[in-house]
């Protein structure tokens, strides 16, 4: 871990432009994935700002029906919520997948949707990796690579985000609230918030530096099966092999996003056309462009077979 | 004393506190934080300094120089000391890797430096400012290729043996099963890291570290660094774990010594979780062929067994055929072992080893020759059982019940349930039953120990036996209690002090047999040193409720001991029972699995282990080893694996989430029984060892129970979903 320094946020606004004033500035909030990375020195910023004084810690509901979750509301309080539960079972579901009691208590919603991939040369320092040290190779490409990515991956990185949380946001079609430096308020679509790997893997989001994410807004709830099915080489604590988040009507029809898989949650417009013909088709269409490696080949048909047990699910 | 006539009756067997079910007496100590590890000796008044370690960040080369000048500079660094700067060094006897100095990098994350600062974070930062220009030299990381030219390794290490015919047994008989088996590295994983704390005074240095072998670690210590052994004070009185990576010195002890010669202060280090995986032993992969001859009626006429195994040259076998040797009869068998050069980080001793990998082979094997055989596996194994050793019928086992370890185990398994392969089904799940014998040798070492009387009426133990979470402490305290008829209270037991009588140590599962052993035989030397002082007649003094008697005549121990005190010490030795005898351990794991008929998970639902162990010296910390055992096997089955990566050679999933063990929502209830029994051909405990036996045989159980569920049969470990989709029901 390098030195820093550190400091308490006292608005959105002064924290946004403390951020921006340095490249090598970060917000924390929970720290569970940060910290870890800092005392590996493959985070190594030169100013934390401290932003778990800003409340933005409560769940309202919206004028348009929908629920504003705000930036730092803990995992915990998130899945436990009775209005999430009731009306977005997938997000719950998806939160109480992930990590452990003691992570959820700490972890936040914006933090869960910044946290960074598990893959294994990227935490190993002396390996080259393009997201940690861009231009110095990938070494997961031809190496261990049996948890990595499949769809959406590129020459450059085949990592995978990790959040179980963000599958559920990205059925869900949330938003996600934020304030520019220059005090401007955003909102990003959580289809849009994170990057594929393409050239530059160590570009994760579409954030701004200093940029600051307020909330995350769900839309009204559409009804139908919510179901979050995390498959795993142990029944807890592990990241996802594949999982997959679905909403799926009384006829069939819904939606369904794929976890471990890719270096963002991954949903297609076409696959959820597809959904209600079966998992085969919907299989078929989200893997289009599928480029596994020999290690997680497997995931093509573990996507397509854990999506016919969803249905199933759905069905029965 | 020497142990070398079967052992008749002796105070041990009044059972009034050994075999009884007692909490360990160090449990209070550890739930409340009091126990204190190797780092967390702490006194305010000692400035500790903190070291962290610098691996090497290739597999193999040379080291051309190390730029050590920022870390020298940066905030609160101390010392730097370097693998150039100390230069080469004579080798631990038990090590096979050198731990320290030297240019030459012999696996990835071998220590290379160690630098000490006043604070664990500014070491932490410095560490990673130190520069190295390595000259990187090509190494081989593959088994799969490196097999190709394995050697075959001295004779010592038993490569191959042989009995009748094999090959023409083989060929004739009427069915056959010629299948191959591979078993992944795998790591110790312990929870407590490797620590160390060293503080010099004058020419003498003590050590607080995690330690297996008190001993061992002196003497290689002592030779690594070239100090008088004398010199050197260990301490290692409770271990958060060991499984056999802490049985040999490692390099935490190495780089605490030297920092702190180096910074002139007493120094901790700690080896970061990574290097637990890169920088110390591992349990090496194997590649292993079976071959299988028996008549239709089930008997077996032949068996082989072949096992590939790689290590850092001048390394050892990993003994996978060990069990095959002596489980099963069959008149015609052979066994050959052949060791490949791999530059992968040390393979050494993980528990039960030799066993545990061959079982997970073995007793796949045996299940599949069941099948063909039409036979029901756990008939299959009652009709191989034997009495004698296979390869010398003229030698017997000193005690073996495996066959009342399977028909206890089906009957309280409902065994009969079990269906057909991919038969039965409960909603999602594929569910399946499986059978694995379970075989682990006892062994034996010498073990001493010291067993003092105060005039409180007081005992205390001093050995430097360790207890790894075991349950030393409370066998031990409950051997002095029964040979001096005292209860628990009145004994106080004082473990892993290199100034102790040098004990087995924790390993092999020797470890309880052979240390209560030597406390058996301290306590007689002082039961004969109580009954001179007293003039009583040896021979018929008795020891009880806190008194010693002979005839009419009772004396209360407090004043048989007098003002001094009376001390006994002595050290068990052994004659040659293990060699006219077989000692061995016995029993049955029933695994019942899901199988996620989608997705492939494959899930426990429950586990028994019946196992014959000879006398069980207490009930509750037997049951402890062997569920703990259980779950290890668990892991083996269905997740641990060290993930090679054969172009830049190393174990890449280096953490605790990369390298999987199972967690709790892993393992079900697990049912523990054991057969009531003894062995006198072991020790005057008439007790063999647990701690290992427990886990050999669990994985292949599983496996099993996987084949009956979904009739998918995987012989490569770990049993992971990708290996079994492809064989699933199709899903709609």
């Amino acid at each position: 871990m390098r030195v820093f320094t550190y400091e308490r946020a006292s608005s959105i606004e002064a924290a946004a432009r403390a951020a921006a004033s340095s490249p090598t500035a970060k917000f924390i909030a929970g720290g569970t994935n940060l910290l870890d990375l800092m005392k590996l020195e493959i985070e190594a910023p030169t100013h934390l700002i401290d932003i778990n004084t800003l409340g933005l810690d409560t769940i309202e509901k919206t004028p348009e029906g929908g629920l504003r979750i705000g930036a730092l509301v803990r995992n915990t309080d998130l899945a436990a919520n009775d209005i999430v539960r009731r009306d977005y079972g997938l997000l719950s579901r998806a939160l109480l997948a992930g990590a452990s009691g003691q992570l959820r208590n700490k972890a936040t919603t914006a933090g869960n949707l910044l946290q960074r991939t598990r893959c294994p040369y990227f935490y190993d320092t002396n390996q080259p990796c393009n997201k940690r040290q861009p231009g110095s190779g990938c070494s997961a490409i031809g190496g261990f690579s049996r948890q990595l990515g499949i769809v959406g991956v590129s020459d450059a990185c085949i990592a995978t985000h990790p959040s179980d949380m963000a599958v559920a946001m990205r059925a869900l079609d949330a938003v996600v609230e934020t304030v520019k430096p220059d005090g401007r308020r955003h909102a990003i679509p959580i289809a849009e918030f994170h990057r594929l790997p393409g050239d530059t893997p160590h570009l994760e989001t579409v954030l701004e530096q200093g940029e600051f994410i307020t909330a995350v807004v769900l839309p009204a709830p559409i009804g139908g099966r919510h179901i979050y099915r995390k498959v795993r080489d142990r029944a807890s604590y592990a990241f996802a092999l594949v999982s997959i988040g679905a909403v799926i009507q009384p006829d069939g029809t819904g939606r369904v996003a794929a976890g471990g898989v890719a270096h963002k949650p991954w949903r297609l417009e076409a696959a959820d056309a597809e959904l209600a013909k079966g998992a085969k088709a919907t299989s078929a269409a989200l893997l289009a462009d599928a480029r596994p490696t020999e290690q997680n080949r497997f995931k093509i048909d573990l996507v397509e077979r854990t999506l016919g047990s969803v249905i199933a699910e759905a069905r029965g | 004393m020497k142990f070398d006539t079967p052992a008749t009756t002796n105070p041990i067997d009044q059972l009034k506190v050994v075999g009884q079910p007692i909490h360990r007496i160090d449990g209070q100590l550890k739930t409340t934080g009091r126990a204190k590890y190797a780092y967390e000796w702490h006194d305010t008044q000692i400035p500790y300094a903190y070291g962290y370690p610098v691996g090497a960040s290739i597999a193999k080369g040379r080291i051309r120089s190390m730029d050590v000048a920022a870390a020298q500079t940066a905030p609160g660094v101390l010392a730097v000391v370097t693998t150039l700067s100390v230069g080469d060094r004579e080798k631990g006897k038990f090590n096979t890797a050198k731990l320290f100095g030297g240019d030459e990098v012999q696996h990835y994350h071998q220590a290379i430096a160690v630098v000490v600062a006043e604070t664990f974070e500014q070491a932490r930062a410095a560490a990673a400012l130190v520069k190295v220009d390595y000259a990187v030299e090509a190494g081989a990381f593959d088994l799969k290729e490196a097999m190709k030219t394995a050697e075959k390794p001295a004779e010592s290490q038993q490569p191959d043996t042989a009995a009748g015919n094999f090959d023409d047994a083989f060929a004739s008989a009427a069915v056959t099963l010629d299948e191959t088996y591979t078993t992944p590295d795998q790591s110790h994983a312990m929870m407590e890291p490797h620590a160390s704390i060293a503080a010099w005074n004058g020419d003498e240095v003590t050590v607080w570290t995690s330690s297996q072998m008190i001993d061992w670690w002196r003497s290689d210590l002592a030779t690594t660094l070239d100090i008088d052994k004398e010199k050197i004070h260990l301490m290692s009185p409770f271990i958060g774990g060991g499984f056999g990576g802490k049985l040999f010195l490692r390099v935490d002890a190495v780089l605490a010594v030297l920092g702190a010669r180096a910074a002139k202060r007493p120094v901790k280090v700690a080896l970061p979780r990574p290097f637990m995986i890169n920088n110390t032993t591992h349990r090496p992969a194997t590649i292993q062929r079976i071959r299988i001859g028996a008549e239709r009626d089930g008997k077996i006429t032949a068996i082989a067994h072949e096992s590939w195994s790689g290590d850092q040259p001048g390394g050892q076998l990993e003994t996978a055929v060990a069990q095959t040797r002596l489980l099963y009869a069959g008149a015609n068998r052979m066994t050959a072992m052949r060791l490949a050069t791999l530059h992968l980080p040390e393979g050494n001793a993980m528990r039960a080893p030799g066993e545990a990998p061959g079982l997970m082979a073995l007793e796949i094997a045996i299940d599949e020759m069941a099948e063909k055989l039409g036979m029901d596996p756990v008939q299959f194994r009652i009709l191989n059982d034997t009495q004698v050793d296979p390869e010398k019928p003229q030698r017997p086992f000193s005690h073996r019940d495996l066959v009342g370890c399977l028909k206890l185990g089906a009957e309280r398994f409902s065994w009969d349930s079990r269906g057909r392969p991919g038969a039965r089904r409960d909603g999602n799940w594929l569910i399946g039953h499986g059978v694995a014998a379970a075989f682990r040798n006892n062994l034996v070492l010498p073990s001493g120990a010291r067993v003092r009387l105060n005039r409180e009426g007081i005992v205390t133990v001093e050995t430097d036996m360790t207890d790894i979470g075991t349950g030393s402490y409370t066998i031990i305290a409950q051997t002095a209690a029964e040979m001096l008829g005292l209860p628990l209270d009145k004994v106080a037991v004082h473990l892993g002090d290199s100034r102790f009588p040098v004990s087995a140590g924790s390993g092999g599962q020797f470890g309880a047999n052979s240390s209560t052993s030597g406390v058996y035989a301290a306590c007689v030397k002082l039961r004969e040193a109580i009954a001179a002082k007293l003039g009583f007649n040896s021979a018929d003094v008795v020891f009880e409720n806190g008194e010693v008697r002979s005839g009419n005549r009772s004396v209360p121990l407090s004043q048989a001991a007098g003002e001094q005190g009376l001390v006994g010490e002595d050290t068990m030795t052994w004659g040659d029972l293990t060699e006219t005898h077989q000692q061995s351990t016995f029993g049955a794991h029933f695994v019942e699995v899901g199988v996620d008929v989608a997705t492939g998970e494959s899930r426990i639902r429950r586990m028994l282990a019946v196992c014959a162990a000879g006398r069980i010296l207490n009930p509750i910390t037997a049951r402890s080893q062997v569920i703990g055992a259980m779950t290890m096997g668990a892991g083996g089955a269905l997740s641990e694996e060290l993930a090679v990566d054969t172009r830049r050679g190393f174990f890449v999933n280096h953490d605790l989430a990369g390298y999987e063990v199972p967690v709790h929502a892993d393992i079900p209830h697990q049912e523990v029984i054991f057969m009531d029994e003894t062995d006198p051909m072991s020790s005057p405990m008439k007790a063999k060892g647990v701690g290992e036996l427990g886990l050999c045989g669990v994985a292949a159980a599983i496996a099993n129970a996987i084949y009956n569920a979904s009739g998918v049969r995987v012989r490569s470990y770990p049993i992971t979903l990708d290996k079994l989709i492809g064989g699933l029901p199709e899903i709609a």
